[in-house]
């Protein structure tokens, strides 16, 4: 079932809210609402969006829809239907999440759609703004930037899999500590893009740190507190006491 | 983005015999150029080899004192490779001028060799490019022009070349090593590229299904003293309004050899050699420099937005040779 992409979260959070969660909105009319009281943002956007695409195209945009007698619904069936559609498994923060995706398919879509991670986030999907960053065996790359396809059998990190258990790893808890956010859409990619700097070894100044940073952009401004975070993080102040 | 069959190569002759066969496919390695493109229904092939597999990501001095690249290399690993570093500084520094570090990771040499304009009419399907769709004309010439080309540009095409990489390397004299259905050749870095003339949808000399496997650096002692400078509109992270990598030889107070070469100007990655012959036998210094700046852009032909960039070349060639001089 191929469904159209999200839009980038309107409101999006800093990533630890598996319990995103939220009054679903003022029509209580709604066949989905009825089943639950309180569906969250994403089912919910989810729900709206697939019942939209199905509605303007007349059809139920499922690959196992029987096939139609009538050949205009048989055209419209062909053209909503998945193209090369293969299967992968694709290992992500240490598990295996075999899928179906089309050739197409971005990695970031699938790490979102498919293995429902939703951490790492869309901004422009042109590699241009590092909201998307992750890593692939240990390196830091632009999900958008790259097919799911392509991806078999590497160690992909989201920043999802970064804490370990309960404990955050020492750069998250750093950028909590030093407000290395403000709307915290670009945060994800941060947290993941400052790690793989660190790994990397070669940004040790405030300027190179800032050019090494360069590939994630932040539209709220915070420059100065992801800055400090990471030098934090770097000197191994992490906490609250700062 | 159109949809395409896809495989993974596991060697190099299947992969070339795959994209041989499909007049439509494309070899796929980091895809940060590529796979943008797609997004943008700008590039539209319908069967894509990706070639990741392939074992040419090695970089080794051979026994003349060359250094051979992989084309897999990712770019990060040139850059801080140690013998690319210290032997040739300018493409260290050119590498790490492109992009972001999450696409240098992923970027590799053979990819970044053909990486296709940043023009805005190249990258919009709903304007008239000739490069995009031969015929259909240059919404540039009379647009929106400030990035674009004042050297090397015809009546059909302005479009600057994007790749930082390319012009130190076409400053070192790299060569090209391709392999295709009729076997192996190599191409010199400066005639891998062609100009837009009548057909700027035709970038390269490589044909349907060759593969760019290597590159080799050809030793060049003095190119210890080289530089890459890098002029954009923000600290980092842009494309080079102008660019230049310059290396010296000077011994006494006297330029024995020079390279120049300048980038975001250029239909192609551009080497100055009539600037380098002005600067043989003189004494170095800025005299000298501002000479060779001015040959360099003799020929330049400014649009209405891009004028600037004749006056900013001329002054980054002489910062770059400057620089150059100052290393010890």
């Amino acid at each position: 079932m191929q469904r159209p992409n999200h839009p980038p979260d309107p409101h999006p959070r800093i990533p630890d809210s598996d319990t995103d969660s939220e009054p679903a909105g003022p029509t209580p009319a709604s066949p989905i609402l009825s089943s639950t009281n309180r569906l969250s943002r994403r089912e919910f956007l989810a729900e709206t969006t697939a019942i939209g695409a199905g509605a303007a195209l007349g059809t139920v945009l499922t690959t196992d829809t029987p096939a139609s007698a009538d050949p205009q619904s048989a055209t419209a069936q062909r053209s909503a239907a998945p193209v090369n559609e293969v299967s992968t498994t694709l290992q992500i923060n240490g598990k295996p999440y075999p899928m179906q995706v089309e050739t197409r398919m971005s990695l970031l879509d699938a790490i979102r759609e498919r293995a429902h991670l939703t951490g790492s986030k869309k901004g422009c999907d042109h590699g241009q703004c590092g909201a998307c960053t992750v890593h692939i065996d240990g390196r830091r790359v632009l999900s958008c930037l790259t097919l799911a396809v392509m991806h078999e059998g590497q160690s992909i990190t989201t920043i999802e899999g970064l804490a370990d258990g309960e404990k955050l790893h020492p750069m998250q808890a750093a950028f909590l500590s030093h407000d290395g956010f403000q709307c915290g859409f670009c945060t994800p990619g941060q947290i993941m893009s400052a790690v793989g700097m660190v790994k990397e070894g070669h940004a040790h100044s405030e300027g190179e740190i800032r050019e090494a940073m360069s590939g994630n952009l932040c539209r709220c401004g915070a420059y100065p507190n992801i800055l400090a975070a990471i030098q934090g993080a770097m000197e191994g102040k992490t906490d609250a006491s700062l | 983005m159109h949809p395409f069959s896809y495989i993974r190569a596991t060697d190099e002759r299947a992969a070339i015999g795959e994209v041989s066969a499909t007049p439509d496919a494309n070899f796929v390695a980091g895809g940060s150029t590529l796979i943008d493109l797609m997004k943008l229904n700008v590039m539209q092939p319908t069967h894509l080899i990706d070639i990741n597999a392939l074992p040419l990501t090695k970089i080794e001095t051979l026994a003349d004192g060359s250094v051979r690249i992989g084309a897999m290399v990712r770019n990060s690993d040139m850059a801080y490779n140690e013998t690319i570093r210290s032997r040739y500084p300018v493409l260290s520094e050119a590498l790490l001028s492109g992009a972001s570090a999450q696409l240098r990771n992923v970027a590799t040499l053979g990819g970044n060799i053909m990486q296709r304009t940043r023009c805005y009419y190249f990258r919009d399907t709903a304007m008239p490019c000739n490069k995009r769709e031969p015929g259909s004309g240059c919404s540039a010439m009379e647009g929106i022009n400030r990035i674009h080309a004042i050297l090397g540009t015809s009546s059909r095409c302005i479009a600057s070349h994007p790749s930082d990489m390319c012009v130190a390397l076409i400053a070192l004299d790299a060569v090209v090593h391709v392999r295709g259905p009729r076997g192996e050749r190599t191409i010199p870095f400066a005639d891998f590229h062609v100009l837009p003339g009548d057909h700027p949808e035709v970038e390269t000399v490589l044909e349907h299904g060759e593969l760019i496997t290597a590159v080799t650096l050809p030793p060049l002692p003095f190119a210890t003293r080289s530089h890459y400078l890098k002029v954009r509109d923000r600290a980092s992270y842009a494309f080079a309004l102008v660019s230049v990598a310059a290396a010296l030889d000077v011994q006494q107070g006297t330029i024995r050899n020079a390279r120049l070469a300048l980038g975001g100007v250029g239909t192609k990655p551009w080497r100055a050699l009539d600037a380098e012959k002005a600067l043989l036998g003189k004494r170095a210094g800025e005299a000298a420099y501002h000479a060779a700046a001015e040959i360099a852009l003799r020929s330049a032909k400014p649009h209405k937005h891009n004028a600037f960039k004749v006056e900013l070349a001329k002054r980054s060639l002489v910062r770059a040779l400057t620089t150059v001089e100052a290393i010890v």
